[in-house]
């Protein structure tokens, strides 16, 4: 156990791609947390699909052994936090587990959407917080301009920021150093009873559930009997240990300190994050305030592109889950799709991720459907009703009103895209809170309904701004809305499938724009095929596919049949990536390409 | 068979077209070409010196081993015997009548026999033309491709527009019967563009050609330049409205279309083919040839090695070129006859498919999904088979998709 006063806990935060998990590399070598050859690029991410975008998905921690310039060992709990926005709740856990945060700013690029709601949630758990400024070996840095930025835009006193390189190592040691000197050490009390924070836990297929603590008072040991205080749970503490970042033996975890502790538990969902941890026999009398607990804001829907595979989704969800607590999954029958889940999700990376892992790490197919929000559905009869799923919208005569999703949303955008930002805005319902400006780049704030930012607003944003504008947003309410039904017939035949919720004043020209992408995306059959938006009965919209004209082998001999018959068979096979309506085909990716608006329609 | 107007000159045919036996027929690959055009996905290649001896020597082994390996009752006089490629107007003519000979020794060909060979119109080979006709070839198919020598230059032809043309005069001279083909929907081509080059191919009242649309083969340099956005080709209704046009101006040349591609005055069908189109027997040889042995049950399909060096190892040191032999099956036999016999405007007869299927069309296909597309206008069914409509040839593909989609 060490002593308190030498240890450092703090958190890297930034926004994306700013640099975290490289300058975690450094420190770890720095501090000799693995050898050379071990080292690899940002070694903290682990998973396979954090290694393969680049980013972090789960924060992670790492304990260190820094020897300071005057002499003293110091045990520093470095966390790695992930920079997208749909993994805030990782961000706010982390905090919630140390007392400084090392704040990261790309010098090239400067503050960010996220630089900011993540120095605010800093802001509110405590923290000191120390600026780096990062990436200062680009040719394209400007550690001045930044430096003004983080005074004008976040109102932070850069004077004592530091210039790092984490892919040079550049002032690393001065960070550190910095680390040791100015953020505070953990306070708490050896000798009180055991009080401890649940931060994080995960399936572990060698360890069972692995409980990520940080031990506040008291200290943990091999053979404990614990209480976790709000799931009313008691274990047997197996093993205690920390991440260097390889896993090893601890012993005892004291007062002020970070590490993970196994106690026989199979399921992830017997552990309740943010709990209280305290010793079974002298509990704590007062548990930690704990954390609001993560809920989905995206829902869509998950169907086995062959039926046939119904029951290994299953599986295959239930055991991601085991290592996802942050999405939800519920039977859904589609008239269309068949048999399949409606899941939730933190996001839409999130959403994107979890299809990814399915379809690569338990080698599924899926047709996904379009992403929907969670609407409140005040029924007439004075009940109401959570709406995942737009299919399952009661007749209009039978509601009284409908509620939906708002959120505060923060953009940053340099001032020549403004217009182009706030025209997307405007056309997707967002009311105007704030606009200033730091230098040439405008800071908006915005609120906007959640349902119109939830399929493609990232990818507008990024093509208004030809990429240079951030976006970070949180839920912010619910609001009563003019929202109606807009089921989608295909050759006269509704496909529930494809049915959104949508406001009013915009119901039209969505209708128009699904209308016509279907179009595009239903390859021509041998019938014309009409596709049609309905609201309430009344079509609002329509196009035709026109029948298919000329698709036909032009030589055929003696030479070609095998080959050709092969090409038969191949097409056919194709066909099982398209789904039948009555006569029509329609290919799986149809139902959640139809909501991603092209460069056309904004 | 009911007969639309849209129908031409089918119900006339009967003769030959509607007999039970498809014939007998012999393919003779040959895998070489002066240069190899960047849209062409055939066994062919170009190689600096070609010992014609040897190739010849091969061929007939090869040849004689497929008719000795062949079942009994296959082998009978020929319909047809045809010189493929490649570029089977580069065989010297000793090679042509070795293979000829071969045939004739064992009484196989007699003077009703169609014998044809694939031409390029370059003027060296015209010089042969008379030299095949002394060794049995009666009927020439020229590959013209084009009469626009910018896009005869597109497609990496090595001859112009002129010598093309004197190619087919030549080979009218030397024989009865000449076929050539022409490639459209080549890139940047609009209909009437292709109308017109029509018009000119068809002044000299050719009786018998082959007009295909370009196909972008996977493999063939085209590929890459089409994935690349390098090719502009006409889109699907142009393409559509292209192939109306064709077969409205061959009818009005006196050319009625028998098949997708192909158009001949009555009685000028290319014998050859119509024994694919309609699942005879056949044997192929040499490299990368494909043959089809048997009606019904126990029918064979037979594939010789395509890399020419590879074959010609082969034949020289185990007598046969053959690579693999396989017994098809009722879908396969099913699926051939279909997507082979409804390309024909003459159709699939009923009697032919229940022997290739064991059952008739009605109960392999399902009603209701006869009946869809009959209703559809894409076919038409009699109690003597079925036939494709112009607008279901269009979209053979699509019709053949349902027709062999077995499940719902
Ligand atoms: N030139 C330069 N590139 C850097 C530096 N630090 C990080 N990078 C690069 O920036 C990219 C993002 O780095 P990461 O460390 O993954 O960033 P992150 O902040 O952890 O990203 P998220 O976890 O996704 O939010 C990678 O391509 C790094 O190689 C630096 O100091 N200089
Ligand atoms: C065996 S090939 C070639 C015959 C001969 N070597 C020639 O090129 O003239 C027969 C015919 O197929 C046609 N053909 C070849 N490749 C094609 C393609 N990709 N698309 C359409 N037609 C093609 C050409 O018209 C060619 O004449
Ligand atoms: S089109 Fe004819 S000449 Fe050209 S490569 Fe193919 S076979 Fe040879
Ligand atoms: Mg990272």
């Amino acid at each position: 156990m060490t002593d308190p006063a030498h240890i450092r806990n703090f958190a890297i935060i930034a926004h994306i791609d700013h640099g975290k998990s490289t300058l975690a590399d450094r420190m770890i070598q720095h501090c000799g947390g693995l050898a050379d050859r071990e080292m690899r690029e940002q070694v903290l991410d682990s998973m396979d699909i954090e290694r393969e975008r680049g980013i972090t998905v789960k924060a992670q921690t790492v304990r260190l052994a820094y020897t300071a310039r005057d002499g003293r060992r110091y045990q520093l709990n470095l966390m790695d936090t992930p920079g997208h926005v749909d993994f805030t709740y990782e961000v706010s856990r982390s905090l919630a587990a140390c007392e400084g945060s090392v704040l990261l700013v790309d010098s090239s690029q400067g503050v960010e959407a996220q630089t900011l709601a993540n120095v605010y949630q800093a802001l509110d758990a405590d923290h000191e917080i120390v600026i780096a400024l990062n990436k200062t070996d680009l040719p394209a840095a400007e550690p001045a301009r930044v430096a003004r930025q983080i005074e004008d835009v976040i109102g932070l006193d850069p004077s004592g920021a530091l210039l790092v390189s984490g892919k040079t190592g550049d002032g690393v040691v001065e960070l550190l150093e910095t680390i040791v000197e100015k953020l505070p050490p953990p306070e708490g009390d050896r000798d009180a009873p055991l009080k401890a924070l649940l931060v994080d836990s995960w399936y572990d297929p060698y360890l069972g559930v692995v409980i990520l603590v940080r031990v506040n008072d008291g200290s943990l040991v091999k053979g404990q009997r614990v209480r976790m205080m709000a799931a009313r749970t008691e274990h047997t503490v197996e093993q205690v240990g920390v991440f260097t970042p390889k896993r090893a033996d601890a012993g005892r975890l004291g007062a002020g300190e970070v590490g993970f502790i196994t106690a026989g538990i199979k399921e992830v969902a017997d552990t309740l994050i943010g709990d209280t941890i305290t010793d079974a026999k002298r509990p704590t009398p007062r548990p930690l305030p704990g954390f609001e607990p993560s809920k989905p804001v995206v829902f869509s829907g998950l169907f086995p592109a062959d039926t046939a595979d119904y029951g290994r989704l299953r599986e295959s969800l239930a055991r991601l889950h085991l290592n996802d607590a942050g999405f939800a999954f519920e039977p859904e029958t589609s008239a269309a799709l068949g048999f399949g889940f409606r899941c939730g999700f933190l996001g839409l990376l999130h959403l994107e991720i979890v299809q990814e892992r399915l379809e690569r790490e338990f080698n599924l197919e899926l047709v996904t459907t379009a992403p929907s929000v969670v609407y409140d559905v005040h029924l007439t009869d004075g009940g109401t009703l959570q709406l995942h799923n737009p299919a399952d919208l009661p007749d209009p005569v039978r509601i009284d009103r409908i509620k939906e999703p708002w959120i505060g949303a923060t953009i940053m955008a340099p001032d020549e895209y403004l217009g182009g930002v706030l025209k997307l805005c405007e056309d997707r319902r967002g009311q105007q809170t704030d606009l200033t400006y730091s230098g040439r780049r405008a800071v908006v704030a915005y609120r906007l309904p959640l349902n119109e930012v939830v399929f493609d607003f990232h990818d507008r944003l990024k093509s208004v701004s030809r990429g240079y504008a951030s976006f970070d947003y949180r839920i912010d309410g619910y609001l009563e809305g003019d929202l109606v039904k807009m089921s989608i017939l295909v050759n006269g035949e509704p496909v529930d499938a494809l049915s959104i919720v949508v406001h009013r004043s915009n119901a039209e020209s969505r209708g128009r724009t699904m209308c016509e992408k279907l179009k595009e995306l239903i390859p021509r059959q041998l019938f014309k095929v009409p596709i049609q938006a309905v609201i309430g009965g009344k079509v609002i919209a329509r196009e035709t596919i026109p029948a298919l004209r000329k698709d036909v082998l032009s030589k055929c001999y003696g030479g070609d049949v095998t080959r050709k018959r092969k090409l038969l068979e191949k097409q056919k096979a194709g066909k099982k990536r398209m789904r039948r309506f009555g006569r029509v085909e329609i290919p799986q990716e149809a139902f959640i390409e139809v909501l991603r608006a092209d460069a056309r329609h904004v | 068979m009911p007969v639309s107007a849209a129908e031409p000159g089918s119900g006339r045919r009967k003769g030959p077209a509607a007999a039970t036996d498809p014939g007998f027929a012999v393919y003779v690959h040959w895998p070489f070409c002066a240069s190899k055009c960047p849209y062409c996905d055939f066994n062919s290649h170009v190689r600096d010196a070609i010992d014609q001896e040897r190739w010849r020597r091969a061929l007939v082994a090869d040849l004689e081993n497929a008719l000795d390996a062949a079942p009994v009752g296959i082998v009978r006089p020929v319909a047809s015997v045809f010189f493929g490629g490649g570029t089977p107007s580069l065989m010297a003519p000793e090679t042509v009548d070795g293979v000829l000979g071969a045939l004739a020794r064992r009484g196989l060909v007699d003077g009703d026999a169609e014998v044809t060979l694939e031409a390029n119109p370059s003027s060296a080979e015209a010089g042969r033309f008379a030299d095949y006709r002394a060794a049995g070839v009666n009927r020439l198919s020229i590959g013209v491709q084009a009469l626009d020598d910018e896009a005869l230059r597109v497609l990496g032809r090595a001859h112009g527009v002129a010598e093309a043309v004197d190619a087919v005069s030549a080979a009218r001279e030397a024989f009865d019967r000449v076929s050539f083909d022409l490639i459209y929907a080549r890139a940047g081509q609009t209909p009437r563009s292709w109308r017109d080059e029509l018009e000119r191919a068809l002044a000299p009242c050719p009786t018998h050609v082959s007009l295909y649309q370009l196909t972008i083969e996977r493999g063939t340099r085209f590929h890459a330049a089409h994935a690349r956005g390098e090719l502009a080709l006409p889109g699907e209704d142009d393409a559509a409205a292209m192939y109306e046009e064709t077969a409205a101006r061959c009818r009005a040349a006196g050319l009625e279309a028998y098949e997708v591609s192909n158009f001949a005055a009555p009685g000028e069908e290319c014998r050859h083919n119509l024994v694919y189109w309609r699942s005879g027997d056949w044997l192929g040889v040499g490299p990368g040839a494909h043959g089809r042995l048997g009606q019904g049950e126990g029918r064979t399909a037979t594939r010789r090695w395509r890399s020419p060096e590879k074959w010609l190892e082969a034949v020289e040191k185990a007598g046969s070129g053959l690579e693999a032999r396989e017994t098809l099956d009722v879908p396969t036999r099913a699926a051939e006859a279909l997507m082979m016999g409804l390309r024909l405007v003459e159709g699939v007869s009923a009697e032919r498919f229940e022997r290739m299927a064991g059952r008739t069309l009605e109960e392999y296909v399902g009603t209701e999904r006869l009946r869809r597309l009959v209703r559809g206008g894409f076919l038409e069914t009699s109690r003597t088979g079925a036939r494709t409509t112009l607008r279901g040839r269009m979209v053979l593909n699509a019709v053949l998709g349902e027709l062999l989609s077995r499940e719902s």
